[in-house]
């Protein structure tokens, strides 16, 4: 098995690591770059935890190898917002108790910068089935759900 | 767990993945969007010697819509086959599957080309495919050739492509005007594979009798399945609630429903009534109105 050299942009800054093919990108952010603000739960694509955007889409990482971001723009929850400028989503978590134990939770906001980006749901329903592809084992996803929906009313100047 | 050892390939074309297959054939696997491959690996289920990555040959990611039906090419993600407006134009029903596809980061990676090649039974695209009698395109160095889906999909997670043969489209036949469409499925949990799914498709007659009716299962053999023989009763039925129920209860004699800890034969019997009778209802109030002459 070949090691290669692996160029690709975390948060705006290049990166190069060599990594073994079969390291998934998660291991390859946590492990190679220290980057431990993304979790790893499940490691086979049901929890969410591990979400970051790929060239601004969320994507699961814990599903792509990071051979395969070569070239490509990451954006991990160190990426999101600035000491002392949070993110709205994280001000809006923050003023919504939208965590407790707080392992799911940079997950759920990658998850959500990337449906915010795109413009927030109208309707809750949509808003839940977007949110759905990530657990939480305390919250009981209501004020997560009315994090998100806070996030986007101030984004949205309302 | 974390995946064994491969050796890794990023092919920057169909022409090379193929080439690539060619050399290592049944010790190789191709990587499209991996929402179901690398679970795999991550489980230590598959151990290919060769990982062939696709994700770069750009020009397997071409959709079309033309006067032969929607082409689209294998690493078409589910969002875009999802969101996009031509690709709902052209086939709505198939629009309406992507969207209960996993949850919306699965969507962003997964391809219509891995999920046809990956061939879950209780998978959407296969059931889709077979329901519209739709086309596999696969390429190896002997050639291109066009597999349609009644003869591709043969059992549980085995179909029809050699190993040495890649997936480089897939073909639906143009969309019959006039016709209704309904995904139904049933999951326990939302983005997990459904237990049953139903695709179906309705187009009434100048009497507004059934002129033709698609009927295609998910979760319910070893591979999706076409409940021809109710498809074919349907046909000169006036639309209503008793020809739903009535087709609903029929399609059950064509299968022979499996029980696992998801749910007992039984309780898929009539999890299967119930959703053909929804499905049909759904794609008959879909049915575009007349435009009078």
């Amino acid at each position: 098995m070949t090691r290669r050299v692996l160029r690709f942009t975390v948060n705006g800054q290049p990166q190069e690591v060599l990594v073994e093919p079969r390291r998934t990108l998660v291991d390859v952010l946590r492990e190679d770059l220290s980057l431990t603000g993304t979790h790893v739960g499940c490691e086979h694509g049901v929890c969410g935890a591990c979400t970051v955007l790929l060239d601004g889409d969320a994507v699961r990482a814990c599903l792509l190898l990071g051979v395969q971001a070569e070239g490509l723009e990451v954006t991990t929850i160190e990426g999101v917002g600035a000491d002392g400028a949070p993110h709205p989503l994280q001000e809006a978590f923050r003023d919504s108790h939208s965590f407790q134990c707080g392992f799911c939770t940079p997950g759920f906001l990658m998850t959500a910068v990337a449906l915010l980006r795109d413009g927030a749901p109208a309707g809750d329903a949509e808003l839940r089935e977007e949110l759905s592809g990530n657990i939480c084992r305390c919250s009981g996803y209501q004020s997560i759900v009315a994090g998100v929906r806070l996030a986007a009313d101030r984004m949205a100047g309302s | 767990m974390k995946p064994p050892p491969f050796e890794y390939y990023a092919a920057d074309s169909a022409q090379e993945a193929v080439s690539l297959l060619a050399e290592y054939g049944p010790d190789a696997k191709v990587l499209a969007g991996g929402q179901s491959l690398v679970p795999l690996l991550a489980l230590r289920m598959s151990r290919p010697e060769h990982l062939v990555d696709v994700n770069r040959a750009a020009e397997l990611e071409q959709q079309r819509s033309d006067a032969d039906g929607l082409h689209l090419g294998a690493l078409t993600r589910h969002r875009v086959t999802e969101r996009s407006a031509g690709i709902r134009a052209a086939n709505p029903l198939l629009s309406e599957a992507a969207r209960l596809i996993g949850h919306a980061a699965i969507r962003n990676r997964g391809t219509i080309g891995g999920s046809i090649a990956h061939a879950d039974p209780a998978a959407e695209m296969p059931t889709v495919l077979l329901a519209l009698d739709g086309a596999v395109e696969a390429v190896s160095r002997h050639g291109t050739r066009q597999i349609p889906a009644s003869g591709f999909f043969e059992s549980y997670l085995t179909t029809a492509l050699e190993p040495d043969e890649l997936i480089t489209a897939v073909h639906f036949p143009p969309w019959a005007p006039g016709s209704g469409w309904s995904f139904t499925e049933f999951s326990r949990r939302s983005g997990d594979f459904g237990i049953i799914g139903v695709a179906a498709t309705l187009r009434l007659g100048d009497r507004g009798t059934i002129a033709e009716a698609r009927i295609a299962i998910s979760g319910g053999a070893e591979t999706a399945v076409r409940a021809s023989r109710t498809e074919k009763a349907l046909i000169g039925q006036f639309p209503g609630d008793g020809t739903w129920i009535a087709a609903g209860c029929d399609a059950l004699e064509g299968l022979d429903l499996p029980a696992d800890l998801h749910g007992s034969a039984a309780y898929r019997r009539h999890l299967a009534a119930a959703l053909i009778e929804r499905a049909l209802r759904l794609a008959h109030e879909r049915i575009p109105a007349r435009v009078p002459a």
